[in-house]
């Protein structure tokens, strides 16, 4: 389908897919990176675009459970799949995850730019290997820049995280 | 103390983990239009014509905008008055901003941009310092093409080094650094019916685009408001260049009478926006035989680019801090900074000291080195100590760790012992290992040389429910600044912490404070928040007593403590007191001002009370070089800062941390490549920033030699730590390998030669 905008002829297609578990639905032009699809027609502006490149990590998302840089990816190529944002990172939105959590109590963030993307790549890292130690982490994560932090706390944040969640699965 | 010296949560940390917190980029209006910047392609260029009529066929098309349509003044109002918003007759650099378009869509208003036709002449260049400094070269600037030159002379040089027992000299030089800040520029100007403009952006000088927008429109202060938003990291780089970003934004939003929004992509933050001066420094130093410093001698050059932006004040803090934090009988320092047909350079942390430090800490080694003396013993010798004098003449009366920091991290860092197994370390043949250690000292706010700015307004308000809403001048821009003045708000007002707001930085609610730079914003800030918190402080006081006399409390001394006023036999809460306030009518909201000790400095001489104060810090990096690749890890950095007083641990360590992974970035990997006035490399794919496996293991020491006139003892220390760490790493380098790297960034190939040849040499 094409529909005239601005007397331009833009290529529209249907896109459904599942973002934060919840089905959308939308017609989007077909040019349209995952990022703009989110940030602009979703307005889930937690996702942050630092370099275009897919060099920073500041627009990881889960695609499927598998961290992708947003601005790397079509919003098209979301078809009949799921979309995980920041926004969504907790099942329930009144309780952080333990990674958020972590950031917070550990001093993982400053200006905050990296966040979102750096716990998204975390939590899929952690999903991956429930027991990654320092070297698993540093690793992980090497793909999300953050300009200001030197990482450290970031490195004490996702092991305060990784306990959290052993507790939990402990438990179940 | 309640609140000062904890480590509280961020104030700011949930709502960043949520991905709630808004910047720039994250806002939108009805009936906003976009704006893109048309730029000269060439390091120097004649514009003859700008044709807007391709770009006029872009769907979406609102309009263009040249030098022509700013209504005032077409000069950026800082330091030199030498940069115009818009070129005008010639573009001084590749990426200098010529022209803009608005649009319907950010995707229009790029395409515009790209069909925007530019006629220039190219002209000849000149895109090296020391070629700018000759006669003959192309002009920049000026007669001479220098922005500024500076002295400092203290006793007589030459009867320093007739003195001296050993001399060491060499010529060091650094590299571009990009502060890569991971939110670029963005603003977003909406027009005011008044016919004045409001902007919202990423930043950290308001009053800075308050001034720069004023004059671009010709409107009268009173019309312009700049509010901040949530800022992705500033690192100096967003000191001065978000006025040029908003005053772009306003032009287009009163030219339009839209709002419009202004959002650098990356390569265009990186070609156009200022960055660290590449640095020639030509340095001496002689030394009696006990190790007793006598004279230092440098010429000192910065490359600034083709405008002047913030290049004379750079220069100035490298050129009073350039002898090093050492006591010195006679010392000669001359520099400048020469125009380039290249991206102006300007403010990144640390500030003209990085360059001037790479030069002092490696060459201080090297004449530690010629009197067979240990190079953290030689330092320590010549430290600073209070009742010394600094290169400038300056006494220092008090607050000076610079020996209390390197006895620290010689002792956690097992310096003695490492020093001395780790040249006979070997793994694999071609691993080596060596430690380095680097002094440095930091002159805290703006000194002598931005006096006039040097003052810091606050207001407080209690609310009747007794939590405190609390605004400054200066910004947040993720070092901790609202968490910082939170802390010292409750505790000077004894309320809890989580009480107090720090609202976003408007300069329609606090006058103009001076800039957010320097590491000044916990000791100007605090102290003009713990000057407007002194009369409330006092009516809260003395309401809790009252209220608790009444109680039946009457007898005993209250103590005042956690948001908590108690008794013996009775307590009440902040709220509870502030609500009392209220029904008593008093007033329950305050202004502070602070405005900074008297600095001097005679230009003549150099000599003078430079700054207030200073921070002082040691570093002592533990390296792993690969002989057969040039390929070297920064292992450990064990680092001490005395920063006076620390309000909160774990944020001052957060600055350490961060700053030292900057600085090693600085030191190994970050390097901006330009050919012939082009920035080649302007992207992350080709410019490498550090990742988290590059991060070392860090000891930090914090060291607490109060501030008298700081809040609660404190100076300030966002800076201080990212200037020792390179000069230590390439010391360390130096110790693995014996061979002296004098130019950073050191790249794996530059490593592997030097060490290939200092091999073949000693063989």
């Amino acid at each position: 389908m094409a529909i005239k905008k601005n007397n331009n002829f833009i290529k529209l297609a249907a896109l459904r897919c599942r973002v934060n578990g919840r089905a959308v639905q939308k017609m989007v032009e077909t040019g349209k990176r995952l990022l703009d699809f989110l940030r602009s027609d979703l307005r889930l502006t937690g996702t942050k675009e630092g370099c275009g490149d897919g060099e920073c990590g500041a627009c990881t998302v889960l695609l499927d459970g598998r961290p992708v840089n947003a601005c790397m990816v079509m919003a098209l190529q979301a078809a009949g799949r799921s979309v995980v944002t920041i926004e969504g990172i907790s099942p329930d939105p009144r309780i952080l995850h333990p990674l958020q959590q972590g950031f917070i109590d550990q001093g993982g963030v400053q200006c905050g730019f990296c966040i979102p993307g750096m716990i998204m790549s975390c939590a899929a890292l952690l999903e991956k290997n429930p027991q990654a130690d320092l070297e698993a982490i540093k690793a992980g994560m090497s793909g999300n820049l953050c300009r200001c932090t030197g990482y450290e706390k970031i490195f004490r944040a996702v092991e305060q995280a990784r306990r959290e969640l052993e507790l939990k699965n402990a438990q179940r | 103390m309640g609140w000062i010296g904890k480590s509280v949560k961020r104030s700011d940390a949930k709502s960043k983990v949520m991905g709630a917190a808004l910047y720039i980029d994250d806002y939108g209006y009805e009936g906003m239009l976009h704006a893109a910047t048309v730029r000269s392609p060439y390091p120097r260029a004649r514009i003859k014509k700008i044709d807007f009529s391709q770009a006029q066929k872009v769907p979406g098309f609102v309009r263009g905008i040249t030098a022509k349509d700013v209504p005032g003044k077409n000069l950026w109002p800082l330091v030199m008055h030498d940069y115009p918003f818009l070129a005008e007759r010639e573009a001084k650099f590749a990426g200098e901003a010529v022209a803009l378009v608005a649009a319907e869509s950010l995707q229009a208003a790029r395409d515009a941009a790209a069909a925007t036709r530019l006629l220039l002449e190219e002209l000849p260049c000149v895109t090296d310092p020391l070629q700018a400094l000759k006669k003959s070269a192309p002009r920049v600037y000026g007669r001479d093409n220098v922005f500024a030159r500076y002295v400092v002379k203290k006793g007589d040089v030459a009867k320093g080094f007739e003195e001296a027992d050993a001399v060491a000299e060499g010529i060091f030089t650094t590299g571009y650094q990009m502060q890569a800040y991971l939110e670029t520029q963005g603003m977003i100007a909406f027009p005011e019916s008044h016919g004045g403009v409001t902007l919202y952006g990423s930043m950290q000088c308001p009053y800075y685009v308050h001034d720069a927008v004023a004059a671009a429109l010709g409107i009268a202060y009173n019309k312009v408001r700049v509010v901040q938003r949530s800022t992705g990291g500033g690192f100096g780089g967003k000191e001065d260049m978000p006025a040029l970003v908003g005053t772009h934004a306003a032009l287009a939003a009163v030219l339009t009478g839209r709002p419009v929004k202004l959002i650098y992509d990356r390569r265009e933050d990186f070609i156009s926006m200022s960055r660290r001066h590449p640095s020639w420094t030509q340095l001496r130093y002689g030394a009696k035989r006990d190790g007793a410093l006598t004279a230092c001698q440098a010429k000192f050059i910065l490359d600034a680019g083709a405008y002047a932006t913030l290049s004379p004040i750079v220069l100035w803090r490298g050129t009073v801090h350039a002898a090093g934090p050492y006591r010195i009988p006679h010392v000669l320092i001359e520099s400048c900074a020469a125009a380039t047909h290249k991206a102006p350079c300007g403010a990144f942390r640390g500030f003209g000291q990085p360059q001037s430090a790479f030069a002092h800490e490696s060459l201080i080694d090297e004449l530690a080195l010629k009197l067979d003396m240990d190079p953290l013993d030689f330092r320590l010798k010549n430290a600073l100590r209070v009742g010394d004098e600094t290169a400038t003449g300056q006494k220092l009366g008090e607050s000076c760790g610079m020996v209390d920091a390197l006895e620290e991290v010689r002792d956690a860092s097992d310096w003695k012992k490492k020093r001395a197994d780790y040249p006979a370390w070997k793994s694999g043949g071609a691993r080596r290992r060596g430690i380095g250690v680097a002094a440095n000292y930091y002159g805290v706010s703006l000194g002598a040389r931005g006096r006039y700015l040097d003052r810091a307004a606050a207001q407080v308000q209690i609310q009747p429910d007794g939590t405190v809403m609390v605004a400054i001048g200066n910004t947040e821009i993720g070092q901790g600044a609202r968490t910082v003045i939170s802390q010292i708000a409750a505790e000077s007002l004894n309320a809890p912490y989580e009480h107090i707001q720090v609202l976003e930085t408007d300069t329609s609610r606090v006058p103009d404070s001076g800039p957010t730079v320097a590491s000044r914003t916990t000791l100007m800030s605090g102290n003009a928040v713990l000057n407007a918190c002194e009369p409330l402080r006092r009516r809260i006081f003395e309401t809790a007593q009252e209220m608790l006399k009444k109680k039946g409390g009457a007898e005993t001394p209250m103590s005042a403590s956690d948001g908590k006023f108690s008794v013996a036999a009775a307590e009440v809460g902040f709220a509870e007191v502030a609500r009392e306030c209220y029904l008593r009518k008093l007033k329950m909201a305050e202004q502070g001002w602070y405005s900074a000790p008297p600095t001097s400095f005679d230009t003549e001489t150099g000599q003078g009370d430079a700054y207030v104060t200073y921070a002082y810090s040691a570093n002592v990096a533990e390296v792993e070089v690969d002989a057969e690749t040039g390929e070297t890890k920064v292992t450990k950095v064990t680092s001490a800062h005395d920063i006076g007083k620390v309000i909160n641990p774990n944020a001052a360590e957060g600055q350490i941390e961060g700053g030292i992974v900057q600085a090693l970035g600085y030191a190994f990997i970050e390097e901006i490549i330009e050919r012939e006035g082009q920035v080649v490399n302007p992207n992350f794919t080709d410019y490498i920033l550090p990742a988290s496996a590059d991060a070392p293991e860090f000891k930090t020491i914090l060291l607490e030699h109060p501030y008298p006139a700081g809040p609660y003892g404190a100076k300030g220390l966002a800076e201080s730590p990212i200037i020792g760490p390179a000069p230590a790493a390439l010391n360390a380098l130096r110790h693995a390998c014996g061979v002296r790297l004098s130019h950073i960034p050191a790249m794996p190939e530059a490593i592997w030669k030097a060490v290939k040849h200092g091999d073949q040499k000693k063989q």
